[in-house]
């Protein structure tokens, strides 16, 4: 069995810093993760996409490079294309990668497994062509595929960031459908101080704005009552705005209100979390070295809590560094010493979180959708369903799952989850802290019995 | 089949031959197996087990299972797999949606 001092899941900006800073300072480090090249979701596939289309997709994601570039360190083994399935005590990570199941041990764990999408439960989000934003941004940037004829539905800056990109390429959306009303923007005057400190992204967005508006696409603010027409795809987002319907054809719908933690794995090995009023979603309680509940497990990036791609970085950095204290490869004052400047610039980075928060709330109508809306997208179980569970007696996600198997598919609840709580917090006068979320047990993600068979507990060099 | 996709592919590299149900296609080597499908004109990639509805890519990230297909007689997500030579893609399901 291989053992290595630390094992990174996840090779995002917070995975990519930490393993870069834990070799640096002698660790032995396994990355594991799941896509076939290094960059997470945020930079993904750097290195073979940077040269061509980095002018499309702009500086920060070809910054990317600088972190996919630290994982050459000798002392780095990068598993691409690694699931992992499953994280036991103390610690043991299977995996399967290329087809064959495999196990290492670790020391210690840093779980940089970044972000989801907020669910966006909506009538007709599961008909084929309504995708996540993050999706289109994931087509443009690996595969440089491209929607013809879109339109982007929700709010907050990733709408804006694809919208620009897809001006730049030459195909604008048809129109944008924004979830956002005035009153929110009224409501972030106390937050402007952040805002201010982090006015770098207040420029960028503005100018994103100018670029969309520019070539003249349609920006609808403070929509609501917004559903997708179409039978067997996506043909068309009908909303209303000031009384008024609209009803825009398109071939493929874009949504997003935001992104919450991906916390499957922190879950299944029990880790605390907490309700978070602000980014109104589930987030593991941790220290300030990122440190969790559990002795030996660090979380660092967006499944901490969203602060974007740059603040993982310097998380990621932050938690590695008394990841080597505790190896006892670094002293205390030098852990400190050199954990100063990515503090320093890791509450830069978040200052202007509160501001985007508040000026972008998730869409209301799908945090508390209209019965008829499917929540659970794997076994198609809708509000009204969950609903009818809350009357029953049910108070808990975990208890809707034998009321009806809200959150037992293939997706193990990542995109119904919260929608679950919420509806339940909605319809018992709870708190979402009491509701609770989901118990994720192993399997993380689905393994076949071939995989198990083939299980090549030599790895990973011999998968690599 | 490409024009009526409602998809642009920017890239223009080496092509490989998939079939898709016995139906063939030519698809770029080395490409995410969900966008090139999608970028072919493909867009409903499987039917719900539970009511026949169709389903296609959601995510794009691995985590929603939305673009099962099957491979080999084994349930795959489109999203997490490389197009190689000669894949023999079926969708889930399709018989009964036939029906």
């Amino acid at each position: 069995m291989t053992r290595s001092d630390l094992v990174v899941i996840g090779a995002g900006p917070a995975g990519m810093a930490a393993a870069a800073q834990a070799a640096e300072l002698g660790l032995s480090v396994i990355v594991l993760d799941e896509q076939p090249r290094a960059g997470g979701q945020i930079y993904r596939d750097v290195d073979r996409v940077a040269p061509l289309r980095g002018d499309m997709l702009g500086a920060d994601y070809t910054h990317g490079a600088t972190l996919t570039a630290g994982l050459q360190h000798g002392a780095i083994t990068h598993v691409n294309g690694a699931v992992v399935w499953a994280i036991e005590d103390q610690f043991r990570i299977s995996y399967t990668v290329n087809g064959r199941g495999a196990q290492i041990d670790a020391d210690r764990l840093l779980l940089a497994t970044g972000a989801l999408e907020r669910p966006m439960p909506l009538p007709g989000w599961t008909l084929p062509g309504v995708m996540t934003a993050g999706a289109g941004q994931i087509l443009l940037k690996q595969s440089g595929v491209l929607a013809r004829n879109a339109v982007l539905v929700g709010s907050g800056p990733l709408l804006y960031l694809i919208a620009a990109q897809m001006v730049r390429a030459g195909t604008p959306p048809k129109a944008m459908i924004e979830t956002q009303s005035r009153s929110d923007i009224a409501g972030t005057a106390r937050h402007l101080g952040g805002a201010l400190r982090g006015w770098r992204y207040l420029v960028k967005g503005l100018k994103m704005l100018a670029s969309i508006t520019r070539v003249g696409v349609p920006r609808h603010t403070g929509a609501t009552d917004i559903a997708i027409e179409g039978t067997d795809k996506a043909q068309a987002v009908t909303f209303k705005r000031n009384g008024r319907s609209h009803r825009i054809a398109c071939d493929t719908v874009f949504l997003h209100h935001g992104v919450v933690p991906n916390t499957q794995a922190a879950r299944s090995l029990n880790i605390a979390h907490t309700w978070d009023a602000a980014q109104r979603c589930f987030i593991p309680q941790l220290d300030s070295w990122g440190q969790s509940d559990k002795s030996g497990v660090f979380i660092a990036g967006d499944g901490a809590g969203i602060g974007g791609a740059r603040a993982a970085e310097f998380a990621g950095t932050i938690a590695a560094l008394q990841i080597a204290f505790e190896a006892q490869r670094l002293t205390r004052e030098d852990r400190d010493r050199r954990a100063a400047a990515p503090r320093a610039k890791l509450a830069h980075e978040l200052a202007v979180r509160p501001f985007l928060d508040a000026a972008y709330p998730p869409y209301a109508q799908a945090l508390l959708p209209h019965d008829a809306t499917i929540i659970c997208r794997c076994e198609e179980i809708t509000a009204g369903d969950i609903r009818s569970y809350a009357g029953l007696g049910c108070i808990g996600p975990n208890q809707t799952k034998a009321f009806g198997r809200a959150g037992m598919g293939p997706c193990q609840g990542r995109y119904c989850g919260l929608g679950v709580t919420a509806i339940l917090v909605d319809a018992t006068g709870q708190t979402p802290d009491e509701t609770g979320y989901y118990r994720i047990r192993p399997p993380l993600k689905p393994v076949t019995l071939g995989e198990l068979a083939g299980m090549d507990i030599s790895a990973p060099d011999a998968a690599e | 089949m490409k024009t009526a996709s409602p998809f642009l592919e920017l890239e223009n590299g080496p092509r490989v031959n998939v079939t898709l149900d016995g139906m063939a296609l030519s698809l770029p080597r080395g490409a995410n197996l969900a966008a090139a499908l999608l970028a072919a004109g493909v867009g409903v990639f499987r039917r719900t087990p539970v009511s026949n509805a169709p389903r296609g890519p959601f995510c794009m990230m691995g985590a929603c299972f939305d673009c099962l297909i099957e491979i080999d007689g084994t349930t795959r997500q489109a999203c997490m797999i490389e197009v190689t030579d000669g894949l023999e893609i079926k969708r889930p399901h399709r018989d009964e949606a036939l029906a």
